[in-house]
């Protein structure tokens, strides 16, 4: 969940021009020792601080100047400083979006567009989902929709959205489990996620950028961790993330841009409070019939 | 302007404003979507396969089991039941019209009510304890100085909560309601044979029956007496959520009258002759040492003593900071088909010595599932774990009983006798298997490597045995003898389940196959048990 937010072009309210692909691999380290069960807020020794490394691709093709394609896949490795617990990795999810600027319109030189992304993501391995802090992801199928709005004058921008994120019910490994109750059951009912994002910043073109970020989820609905238990896939998970972002173009690449940013979590519930750093370097692709435009 | 493209086409993204226009159909577009999303996302739950057992009908009546063999009563008359009312009193009368006008005004809660207890009253009630068992199967956070809290019964309701229904725990709550059932059953077929009272639907034809109910005889209400001893015994083992088992007594006794199979004092005699069953197995719990099975700090540094004497490795707790071992002492509580002497001599020689060739041996294969876990043996890992807030392996083994018996269609009183007969042999297992733990009290496979990293939880005591092989190979036993044609299956699920250990890198091989030897012989003890208690003639 956290790693797609990462990847920024989903959420940013730039587009590749027609037949234009980018392409670019990022990488991750995130960490936490202190987390929320609940909304209690406690260390745990008996696994220390839990990290998370992490190598996305991703890539964005312009079918029409208006109408983009982006697909991201994360390879996640996580371990526990502590205790026994065996970290995981491998390949997590597959995320599929369209994005569409259905809107656009100039006041006085403060131009302002609204944007529709709408896509999904479905693991592509069959990694163990009910193994958290340490599992990859949450195994889901997932399908979300956003809406953008963004305003720029000058260098200066602001983009604010919001997300709705359905998740299709997870199997476990177990025939039973406890949340509140018992269920008798090995899929789990996965709330839905409410997210929205504020970015402020500076940018030039569209690889000269410096950002501020404003990063919230809040899933609707789950249950809290109970005291001294362990996380469960339909917990329910609020975040509240601050960060920066840059991107800037690696001069005489032709293409090439340096992408990095920082992050960390400023409140939740039933989440590590992690802090995070992303770096990667992403390349355009320009077919002939752009040039010529 | 910034946002126009760039002449060499390099920086050529869409953020021109040749367009002025709204964009009304894919806006329109983008908003149902958002829409449409949110409807599917509030309309999805999982199936439980529990709300799907259909209403029990037994397929054979049992109507003798007043004459099988109790555990704990003396004889199924040990405890008083006073004889019905006459059918032909005005009270009686009464009760039977307060059947009537309550089927015509059933509320869709009270029909909720009616599906889920027709099902079987000793099935309710092992899903009940099954789900008490996980919500309180959760290890207290530590003190502030780095010692553990220890849960109190007598103020149940403070942190850490009473009790931590950790496996030991279990066994022993999943034995004490089952057999409290058992004895309950026995002692109500006997008086409903006794006092021979016909059915409401037989006195009155005009009464409905709203689900499927045996043409025997009526008072006491078998499912009044198991409950009332169900819930007894519950209230014992989980006094913070008395309230709780309470609403679930009433709920049930309701549905007897509600679906026309019993009278109001046929259900009420029942409860008072299942709560006299039970006080007498809680008097025997209160004093089967369960409750010193904690130790004390001097109990456990001689634990560790004693090992040391022997010259070898004693276990030490890897959590931080280190917690005391789970119920030590919990050998010494008195079991149901084994005494103490039968434990001790039944100990199996001691475990490889640690450093030894053929410990060696077993730890390097440990760290071999460790350092190459696979998918499937991961699968298996997790299906078996049943650790830190589940309903523990006994739990486990209850469950797959359970709904193997709901297509058994066994009588109330033979689900009595079979879930007892399980739950001793579990109940045992843990004695037995505790009893190894502590005496050989010796190191986890991490203690000894601390590279061997494990695909699940370590447990908070010692290796040697393994306790999801000595319940499994209890409970399988016992299982393959209750529905022969799947014996095989049941072994085959044990095995598993041993295995499960070994794969997870918590066990040592030793661990899992005397566990399962001694599992089985504790079995053997209970299919014993059910050759002659006289269900099976």
């Amino acid at each position: 969940m956290s790693i797609n937010a990462n990847a920024q072009t989903d959420i940013d309210g730039l587009f590749m021009a027609k037949r234009n692909f980018c392409g670019g691999v990022i990488g991750g380290y995130s960490a936490w020792d202190h987390y929320w069960e609940g909304t209690t807020y406690r260390i745990n020794q008996n696994i220390g601080t839990v990290s998370s490394q992490s190598a996305m691709i991703m890539g964005n093709y312009g079918v029409t100047d208006k109408l983009n394609v982006l697909f991201m896949l994360p390879w996640i490795k996580n371990e526990a400083s502590a205790g026994t617990l065996i970290g995981q990795q491998g390949f997590q999810d597959l995320t599929l979006l369209l994005k569409n600027e259905f809107w656009i319109k100039d006041f006085n030189g403060l131009v302002v567009s609204a944007v529709g992304v709408l896509g999904g993501s479905l693991p592509v391995q069959d990694y163990t989902a009910d193994y958290l802090p340490l599992a990859i992801g949450m195994k889901s199928k997932t399908a979300m929709g956003r809406l953008l709005v963004d305003a720029q004058k000058g260098y200066w921008f602001a983009t604010a959205s919001a997300s709705g994120m359905i998740r299709g019910n997870v199997t476990l490994d177990r025939t039973a489990y406890y949340t509140t109750e018992m269920i008798y059951s090995n899929k789990v009912v996965m709330p839905s996620v409410f997210g929205y994002n504020v970015r402020l910043g500076w940018r030039e073109g569209a690889d000269k950028i410096f950002e501020l970020v404003l990063d919230g989820m809040n899933t609707l609905g789950g249950f809290d961790i109970r005291r001294n238990d362990m996380p469960f896939l339909s917990n329910n998970m609020d975040m509240l993330r601050v960060g920066v972002n840059t991107k800037y173009p690696i001069p005489k690449t032709n293409g090439l841009s340096i992408m990095a940013g920082a992050n960390t979590v400023i409140g939740g519930r039933n989440m590590g409070q992690s802090t995070g750093y992303t770096a990667g370097l992403v390349y355009q692709f320009l077919v002939k019939s752009n040039k010529k435009e | 302007m910034r946002h126009t493209p760039n002449d060499d086409g390099r920086r050529n993204w869409q953020m021109r404003m040749s367009i002025f226009r709204l964009g009304k159909i894919t806006s329109s577009i983008w908003v149902v979507g958002l829409i449409l999303v949110f409807v599917v996302a509030c309309k999805r739950e999982v199936e439980d396969r529990t709300d799907l057992f259909p209403a029990l009908s037994p397929s054979k009546l049992d109507t003798g089991a007043g004459k099988w063999s109790p555990v704990l009563l003396t004889s199924p008359e040990e405890f008083a039941c006073a004889a019905p009312i006459l059918t032909s009193s005005p009270n009686y009368k009464l009760e039977l019209l307060e059947i009537k006008s309550w089927q015509q005004r059933l509320t869709s809660e009270e029909l909720e009510q009616i599906h889920y207890w027709s099902a079987g009253t000793v099935l309710r009630w092992n899903e009940i304890l099954r789900e008490l068992v996980a919500k309180y199967n959760l290890p207290p956070y530590q003190n502030p100085d780095g010692s553990y809290p220890i849960p109190s019964a007598a103020n149940p309701l403070a942190y850490p909560l009473f009790p931590f229904a950790n496996p030991p725990y279990a066994a022993r709550a999943y034995a004490y309601v089952s057999v409290a059932q058992y004895d309950a059953a026995v002692a109500a077929y006997h008086y409903k044979s006794k006092f021979q009272r016909p059915r409401p639907f037989v006195s009155d034809p005009s009464i409905k029956l709203l689900v499927p109910v045996v043409n025997d005889f009526a008072y006491p209400s078998e499912e009044a007496v198991i409950s009332g001893a169900a819930a007894t015994m519950l209230k014992l083992l989980f006094p913070g959520d008395q309230e709780y088992i309470e609403k679930k007594l009433q709920e049930c006794l309701n549905v007897r009258i509600m679906v026309g199979a019993n009278t109001r004092s046929e259900t009420e005699a029942g409860v008072v002759l299942g709560e006299a069953v039970a006080s007498k197995f809680v008097n025997r719990a209160r004093n089967d040492r369960a409750s010193k099975a904690v130790g004390t700090p001097a109990d456990w540094k001689k634990l560790s003593d004693n090992v040391i004497a022997r010259g070898e490795t004693p276990w030490v707790s890897l959590e931080t900071p280190p917690r005391p071992p789970m119920l030590p002492l919990f050998g010494r509580v008195i079991g149901m088909l084994l005494d103490t002497a039968d434990v001790i001599a039944g100990r199996p020689a001691p475990p490889p010595a640690v450093n030894s060739a053929k410990f060696n041996e077993e730890l390097d294969e440990v760290r071999f599932y460790s350092k190459n876990a696979t998918r499937e043996r991961m699968k298996i890992v997790h299906f078996w774990a049943d650790g830190a807030g589940t309903y523990t392996p006994p739990g486990h083994w209850n469950a797959i009983a359970c709904e193997d018996f709901v297509n058994q269609k066994f009588s109330e009183a033979r689900w009595a006798r079979n879930l007892a007969l399980i739950n001793m042999a579990m109940f045992d297992a843990a004695i037995c298997c505790w009893d190894v733990k502590n005496f050989y009290f010796n190191p986890r496979p991490s203690q000894v490597n601390p590279d061997i990293k494990t695909l699940t939880g370590v447990p908070n005591f010692p290796a040697y045995t393994s306790g999801h092989s000595t319940f499994s190979g209890a409970a399988a036993s016992v299982l393959a003898y209750i529905i022969p044609s799947k014996s095989a299956e049941y072994i085959n699920m044990a095995d598993e389940a041993s295995k499960s250990r070994l794969y997870g890198a918590i066990h040592y091989r030793s661990d899992i196959e005397v566990g399962m030897e001694m599992g089985k012989a504790i079995g053997a003890k209970a299919v014993f048990r059910a050759k002659n208690d006289g269900a099976d003639k």
